[in-house]
């Protein structure tokens, strides 16, 4: 187990460039605290109150202008109506007297209808009160569409600050974290939490907030609505309501899993391809094109059938919500008419009421999609809360020792150290490495070599005894102050993607140019540096071919020796790098230890050798120290291991 | 290219896009009656209180709502699989386009752009493809069905439309073209503050070694704020879209009333005709929607489609021949015949004037410095690509003659980056020799000095390897792609610089154990240590594309001053500094 904990450390430390996190996983995460973490999702926007009240005032201006529209545009059509009924009898007859007319023709619909309508006959449509009606309603369109703006506006505003701080926080709280947060959670995983659940956080918020929010109003007003105008209609239209609650979600529960299945195929065949192209030439030379076409094909059947479900099912909510909305109206029609028959409700009415429970079924079908977004949305912020929750590393001592003349003298007493409680690592170690000397670590690959390196650097904290730095307390140092007192050359993953200048002033922000270049002239860079297009400029990345390994390497040494560290961290690990390049790397490296106390991760013979104390690591625990010969003499793992790996290149 | 590619691989689905607009046209002609028939009920049945006349005619209603449903339903279905069974056979089209391609072309497009243009930009096709067969189709009947039955209620407020449709097409035109820019700089930025973040995620050992915390947070503070601006711009115009399009109806609603009911005042129109005028007004401005919001994914598509095109159209510049020679009367001999390569648009050729022969039966090693050319000599023995000048023969005959899987078969190849697949150990091995028994596997991982690893991992053969072969230790990669090219038991090894991340001890074991089984062979070593080829039967010193000395260890060290310096360098290393 411990084994596993440190080979797993040190992949981490050695892996490089960015790798892709597991993405589109999300929509499979069921939000296992919901209502908490949509809590804290809303407490976020705290911040913004006052910007969020006036959301909500305009929202519900907004939604109720737009819902007594429809209401002021029947009086509009009455008009109409009633101008080109009453233009239909002769002038000066009076209503009573065209209904008469039509009565004793026998025509009693008619008279029926004319009772309704408020017109004079002889009177054409009376304009003057129609462009009255219209204008109103005018007003009330653009005010509506204003105050909507506004508050979609407004929203934005609330919600991009907030993702603004949401994101900072995760920012302070990556630097805050324990290196050992780091080494525990899979990495893929980590970075899905700061980017992948971030943007769903930031996406469901800015499509579902604002509209949900009108939804959800446009419900409630319509509902109202049609109360006031008949209360038991209005309750039959309801009935409605559950049916397409129901019906939508099952269509929608159905399609996301199928969703989930694309998702999943999507990434089976994006790796697939992703390794057929990568090892290319390799499935060339060996043969293999149509074993790998054949299984390209399969998954992307298998891709075809998943994404082909889930279009069809997430396509079959619209139609079926249309049909649900028809079926309303006819029931709403059909009651309706018996109400006018039977007299207990004026047609104006209920045209309304059928206006209105047409305008019902769309913000339902919305709010049933809007809350399928918002649980996604919230299981992602619910990653992110956790990720803001975890426990951080132990804050500075308050009045914390600064050295002023630092000589690079270390010493460990009686320190024991574990990743895991139950497996000590480093038991009682005491050791005292006066300035200027070399300590050697070696072992075997995962061995733990980086585990002094962890200690030192204080990324971990240790378990007991004490490490000190020219006599003063590690844990009494700023955290800062002690690192920028350490030089780390380790391999080529320690560059970051940026120019070769900015990459050797990144231990020294305030250096000159002259520094750098002298620092690069020391590390052998500057000869290089010279045969590239863009001299210092030249980016540095992970497809930066122009530049190899070992000059990697090269560059990393510059840069600590620009920094000027009193003590350095070396390792020596050099794998494909060119003979020429190899010989510059141990000249630098050499120039950089003199003088100073370095721990060096040692790989070459002349370098063991030559070490005032040599630590031999196993299994994550240092099992031997000493000099070359003492342990020679020993006859322990040294020994064994010196054999294996020297005597024999040394013939 | 984006009509070139889509209906290239759409011919297929001509059936399937005929039952979509059919099943489309009659939806569309469903949702143009429902209007009227909503009309008719409240005219004629709830005016008068006829509840059997609603009940009649809301029966037709339902009935066409149905058929409207089921219509629609039944051209998804197809639109989905045409879409869908699109998307694959494109995929399956670039894949396979890919798997022609040599290395040189692979080059050319790099590996991580092959795989976008694969998935993610064949993906936007066919989402366009799949929002044309539902939208687009639907767009221009609803239109001009629309337009039809409103010309048919009154043909004197037709001006109405021809208004109306362009207004509410400008007005989303101008939102949309405005939103686009700032919508994809918006992503841009998304990706910068994610990678901001993953550096700081990944690379937090060396913010920590170097005290880089608040310069950091400074990075990405800007990144962040610049994220938030241009999202603020996105969110405002998206947040104008909706009032605008509403407005615009509404106002268009205000019109027909004012001005219908100027004509029916005139008598020129039934006030009936009023009310479905409107509907239908609604309805053409919908499909104006419908079709805009399409028209948006064109040029993103038309990107993609570009990208993918590209990749069609790219001919292999190793072509395998078409009668290849599989019949030789040689044995593992490779030749080089003033090879000469010159990579597109460079000016020096990679390598020029190599000439050598290695026999089976004998070890050739390579060396000189990063960048000499050495990669590039090895790999035309393969055809990964092909000589610009001169020639290279396997067997006596060039190897642009020879049956491309004739010529393979006889290769066992350990590249320079020793990339593993993902499966088991054993799979990986059946790369090599797909019928191989579980003792072919030991013995080759056993050469390969890699047994005693598989042996100690829990599942052994069967452990898993994931993409890459990141699971396990460079120097346990390096054996096991060894491994690999061993179990083919092949005429022509050829190793690249296959020993460099083996400490000494396993390098000198793994040579002392590879001797008897390629004795027969061909083997071909590019290598950086001395160590590693001075037993060779011929060492090829290159320089900057050039043979400059070919001979034994001895004689290179008496006549070769690159390989003395070389040599030089490495003693160095050895006895220390």
């Amino acid at each position: 187990m411990s084994d596993n904990t440190l080979k797993k450390t040190e992949r981490i430390v050695a892996q490089g460039g960015p790798g892709r996190g597991p993405g589109g996983g999300l929509v499979a995460q069921k939000a296992t605290s919901f209502s908490a973490s949509g809590r804290r999702l809303v407490r976020l926007l705290a911040p913004e109150r006052l910007k969020v009240s006036f959301v909500f005032i305009f929202a519900i201006a907004s939604v109720a202008l737009a819902a007594i529209g429809p209401r002021i545009l029947g009086r509009a059509t009455d008009i109409v109506f009633a101008g080109a009924v009453g233009k239909q009898f002769p002038a000066g007859m009076t209503k009573q007297q065209a209904i008469d007319a039509a009565r004793a023709l026998g025509n009693d619909q008619v008279a029926d209808m004319l009772e309704g309508v408020d017109m004079v006959p002889g009177v054409g449509i009376d304009f003057e009160a129609l462009a009255t009606v219209l204008l109103i309603v005018i007003a009330i369109y653009v005010g509506s569409s204003i105050l909507s703006f506004l508050q979609g506006y407004l929203l934005n505003d609330v919600v991009q600050n907030t993702i603004y701080q949401l994101r900072s926080d995760v920012e302070d709280k990556l630097n805050r974290l324990p290196l050992s947060y780091f080494d525990r959670q899979p990495r893929g995983e980590l970075l899905s939490r700061v980017t992948n659940d971030i943007d769903n956080v930031s996406q469901s918020l800015q499509q579902t907030m604002s509209q949900l929010l009108t939804s959800i109003l446009t419900v409630g007003f319509v509902v109202v609505m049609m109360f006031l105008i008949s209360p038991s209609l209005a309750l039959v239209a309801l009935i409605t309501v559950p049916v397409a609650m129901v019906v939508a979600g099952l269509v929608m529960k159905r399609s996301q899993t199928r969703f989930v299945d694309q998702w999943r195929s999507t990434g089976t065949l994006n790796a697939r391809v992703e390794e057929a192209f990568t090892g290319h030439s390799l499935v060339k030379v060996f043969g293999r094109q149509d074993e790998v076409n054949a299984a390209f094909e399969e998954e992307n059947e298998q891709l075809y059938e998943a994404s082909a479900g889930a279009q069809f099912l997430s396509g079959l909510i619209m139609p079926i919500m249309m049909f649900v909305g028809n079926l309303n109206y006819v029931i709403i029609a059909v009651l309706g008419g018996l109400r006018v028959a039977s007299g207990t409700m004026s047609l104006g009415d209920v045209q309304a009421f059928i206006q209105y429970s047409r305008r019902f079924t769309q913000p339902i079908t919305q709010i049933a999609s809007m809350v399928n977004l918002l649980q996604s949305g919230v299981a992602s912020a619910e990653r992110v809360f956790e990720l803001l929750d975890a426990e951080e590393e132990k804050p500075e001592e308050h009045d914390a020792v600064t050295i002023d003349d630092p000589h690079g003298r270390v010493e460990f007493e009686n320190v024991s150290f574990r990743y895991e409680p139950n497996e000590p690592l480093i038991d009682d170690l005491s050791m005292s490495v006066e300035p200027g000397q070399t300590v050697a670590i070696v072992g075997p690959t995962g061995a733990g070599k980086t585990t002094l390196v962890n200690l030192l650097m204080r990324f971990y904290e240790i378990d007991g005894g004490r490490i000190t730095l020219d006599g003063v307390d590690i844990t009494e140092m700023r955290r800062s102050g002690l690192r920028s007192r350490i030089g780390m050359v380790l391999q080529d993953t320690w560059l970051f993607h940026g120019t070769i200048r900015d990459n050797i002033a990144y231990g020294r922000p305030d250096a000159t140019d002259e520094e750098i270049v002298a620092a690069a002239k020391a590390a052998f860079v500057d000869r290089f540096v010279h045969s590239l297009p863009d001299g210092y400029d030249t980016v540095i990345d992970d497809e930066a071919s122009n530049i190899s390994a070992g000059e990697k390497q090269l560059i990393t040494i510059a840069r600590a020796f620009l920094a000027q560290p009193s003590l350095l961290i070396l390792d020596e690990a050099t794998s494909s790098v060119d003979t020429r390049t190899e010989l510059l790397v141990q000249h630098a490296m050499a120039a950089l230890r003199s003088q100073r106390t370095s721990f060096v991760i040692a790989h070459r013979l002349s370098t063991i050798r030559d070490a005032d104390l040599i630590l031999v690591m196993e299994n994550g625990s240092i099992v031997e120290s000493g000099t070359h010969d003492e342990l020679i003499h020993e006859r322990g793992a040294y020994w064994r291991l010196y054999n294996a790996q020297f005597a024999g290149a040394a013939v | 290219m984006l009509w070139k590619v889509v209906t290239s691989h759409l011919a297929r689905y001509k059936k399937q896009i005929a039952l979509i607009v059919v099943f489309q046209f009659i939806a569309t002609i469903a949702a143009l009656l429902l209007p009227s028939l909503n009309a008719d009920i409240i005219d004629n049945g709830v005016v008068t209180g006829d509840t059997g006349y609603i009940m009649r005619v809301g029966g037709v209603m339902l009935g066409v709502s149905f058929t409207q449903v089921v219509c629609s339903i039944v051209a998804v279905f197809f639109a989905a699989r045409a879409a869908m069974g699109f998307g694959r056979d494109l995929r399956t089209s670039v894949f396979r386009r890919v798997g022609t391609f040599s290395s040189r072309e692979v080059a050319l497009f790099g590996a991580p752009s092959l795989i976008t243009r694969n998935t993610n930009d064949v993906q936007q096709i066919q989402m366009l493809v799949m929002m044309t067969f539902t939208l687009m189709v639907m767009a221009p009947i609803m239109m001009v069905g629309g337009i039809f039955m409103a010309l048919r209620e009154d043909v004197g407020l037709s001006w109405l439309v021809a208004v109306a449709v362009p207004i509410l097409g400008v007005s989303l035109a101008v939102l949309i073209s405005r939103m686009l820019p700032a919508y994809r700089l918006m992503q841009a930025r998304i990706d910068t503050v994610n990678r901001v973040l993953r550096e700081q995620a990944t690379g937090i050992r060396v913010l920590r070694a170097f005290v880089r915390e608040p310069l950091e947070t400074e990075r990405f503070a800007k990144a962040n704020q610049e994220l938030t601006d241009v999202s603020l711009t996105v969110g405002r115009w998206m947040a104008a879209m909706f009032p605008v399009v509403l407005l615009i109806l509404n106002l268009a609603t205000v019109a027909v009333l004012w001005f219908g009911g100027q004509r029916i005042d005139t008598g020129a129109m039934e006030i009936g005709s009023m009310t479905a005028y409107l509907t239908y007004l609604i309805q053409i401005l919908m499909s104006v929607m419908m079709a805009t919001f399409t028209i948006v994914m064109v040029p993103r598509a038309s990107v993609s489609a570009d990208r993918v095109g590209e990749v069609l159209e790219t001919e292999s510049s190793v072509v395998p021949p078409t009668n290849g020679i599989s019949d030789v009367s040689m044995h593992g001999t490779v030749e080089f015949r003033n090879a000469e390569v010159t990579y597109p648009g460079a000016e020096q050729p990679v390598i020029r004037d190599i000439s050598f022969t290695a026999r089976a039966g004998e070890t050739t090693a390579i060396i000189g410095s990063t960048g000499a050319g050495k990669t590039t000599l090895v790999n035309l023995i393969p055809r990964m690509f092909d000589a610009t000048g001169g020639s290279v023969l396997v067997d006596g005959v060039d190897v642009k003659e020879l049956d491309p899987d004739f010529l393979w078969n006889r290769i066992g190849l350990v590249p320079q980056k020793p990339y593993l697949f993902t499966g088991t150990v054993a799979s990986n091995l059946r790369y090599g020799k797909p019928d191989a028994t579980e003792d072919e596997m030991w013995r080759a991982l056993t050469i390969a000095q890699a047994r005693d690893f598989v042996e100690a991992m829990p599942e052994g053969l069967d452990a898993p390897i994931s993409q890459g072969g990141t699971n396990v230790s460079g120097g346990q990669r390096q054996r096991l792609s060894i491994a690999r090219a061993i179990i083919r038991e092949p005429e022509i090894y050829i190793f690249d610089d296959s020993f460099s991340a083996l400490d000494l001890a396993t390098d000198a074991a793994l040579r002392r154990s590879l001797t008897p089984v390629t004795a027969m062979s061909t083997v071909i070593v590019v290598a950086q240590r001395v160590s590693t080829v001075k037993d060779a039967d011929r060492i090829v010193v290159l320089d900057q594309g050039r043979i400059v000395g070919m001979g034994r260890h001895e004689e290179l060290l008496t006549n070769c001053e690159t390989y003395i310096e070389i040599v030089e360098s490495q003693r160095l290393a050895e006895v220390g500094s």
